[in-house]
């Protein structure tokens, strides 16, 4: 079973600490959240991360600027904050099928 | 020439929790299809039916324009604005979640399964101001015509989101058609078949039935029985 190391961005607490806690419950699923670009760059000089998740509360420079510095990586845009995408837009930007 | 697809009912994805049966048009929760992940900025349109005394704990959403549109029974919104509400058959509810927000749904009539269905579009702004809002819709002025229910504009018929989004009800007697003109270039529309069936382009779409429809102006719908259905109007691109 191979690991996904997730970065999930956003500014809003109590949706990262859920979106946080949803991911970490897939056992070969290692999630991360920042909420600052330069919590960004510098965890992105620390580890590799396979897909980066964009919540609420980053500006569209940031958004640009994360966008550039992960363009070897899926960077989703979309995922509604929640369970019921997380899963599903994840899958597809890795274009893995759930385990 | 237009485009078309076609999703019958036994195409969705069943989530069957006992309390709750969700049936996913598009990948959802554990239902994750990749040929099904949206139409347009269509991003979800769930049928539920929801038990009695149930209901969906405290859970949150951002930038995505949420709304509900029940069929039977009521549902108790409660929210982290403070939002403390009941929407019935015949109300159309909307959330644009944006920064971000936390709610939960329940049934309280514990003998009556509540059913709605659930409709997620991407919105064309992020980050906006939380919003909820639910609006009383007069059932008749859908007879036979159809019902504009939701607009990008604060000032028109029905509520209003973050998108370039129309939905429209309508329910038509046996024989009658219905055309639609599409109000925005480089949209394409997606109906749901309420209850009855209808044909579009040829194709019969029947209940719970979903077929899209892109690069044409236009279209018609002819009601083959008695029918309601759901025209959700969505740019393709976004």
């Amino acid at each position: 079973m191979k690991a996904i190391n997730i970065l999930a961005v956003g500014t809003h607490p109590q949706i990262m600490a859920t979106i946080l806690r949803l991911l970490n419950n897939k056992p070969s699923w290692h999630a991360t959240g920042a909420s600052t670009l330069t919590e960004v760059l510098t965890l992105g000089k620390e580890q590799k991360f396979d897909v980066v998740l964009i919540g609420a509360g980053i500006n569209e420079n940031d958004m640009l600027e994360i966008k550039k510095t992960y363009q070897d990586i899926p960077v989703v845009l979309h995922y509604g904050g929640g369970s019921g995408l997380l899963y599903a837009e994840i899958y597809q930007a890795l274009n893995i099928m759930p385990e | 020439m237009a485009q078309t697809i076609y999703h019958p009912a036994t195409s969705r994805g069943l989530v069957d929790l006992g309390w709750l049966k969700s049936y996913h048009t598009f990948s959802f929760g554990n239902y994750y299809n990749p040929a099904m992940m949206h139409f347009g900025a269509l991003r979800v349109l769930n049928d539920d039916s929801l038990d009695g005394g149930k209901g969906f704990g405290d859970h949150p959403h951002d930038n995505m324009e949420i709304i509900s549109i029940p069929l039977s029974g009521d549902l108790k919104h409660q929210d982290s604005m403070d939002n403390i509400a009941v929407i019935s058959d015949g109300d159309i509810q909307v959330m644009s979640a944006g920064t971000g927000i936390f709610h939960q749904e329940h049934n309280d009539h514990e003998e009556e399964v509540a059913k709605f269905l659930q409709i997620w579009v991407y919105p064309n702004k992020r980050n906006v101001e939380p919003r909820y809002d639910q609006l009383t819709l007069n059932k008749a002025a859908r007879h036979n015509k159809l019902q504009q229910i939701l607009s990008p504009n604060a000032d028109d018929e029905g509520v209003w989101i973050y998108q370039n989004a129309w939905f429209n009800l309508g329910n038509y007697d046996k024989g009658l058609s219905a055309n639609y003109k599409l109000k925005a270039e480089g949209n394409g529309a997606y109906i749901f078949v309420i209850s009855g069936s209808v044909k579009i382009n040829g194709q019969v779409v029947s209940t719970r039935d979903g077929f899209g429809i892109w690069e044409t102006d236009e279209f018609t719908i002819e009601a083959l029985t008695d029918t309601e259905f759901l025209i959700m109007e969505v740019p393709m691109t976004f």
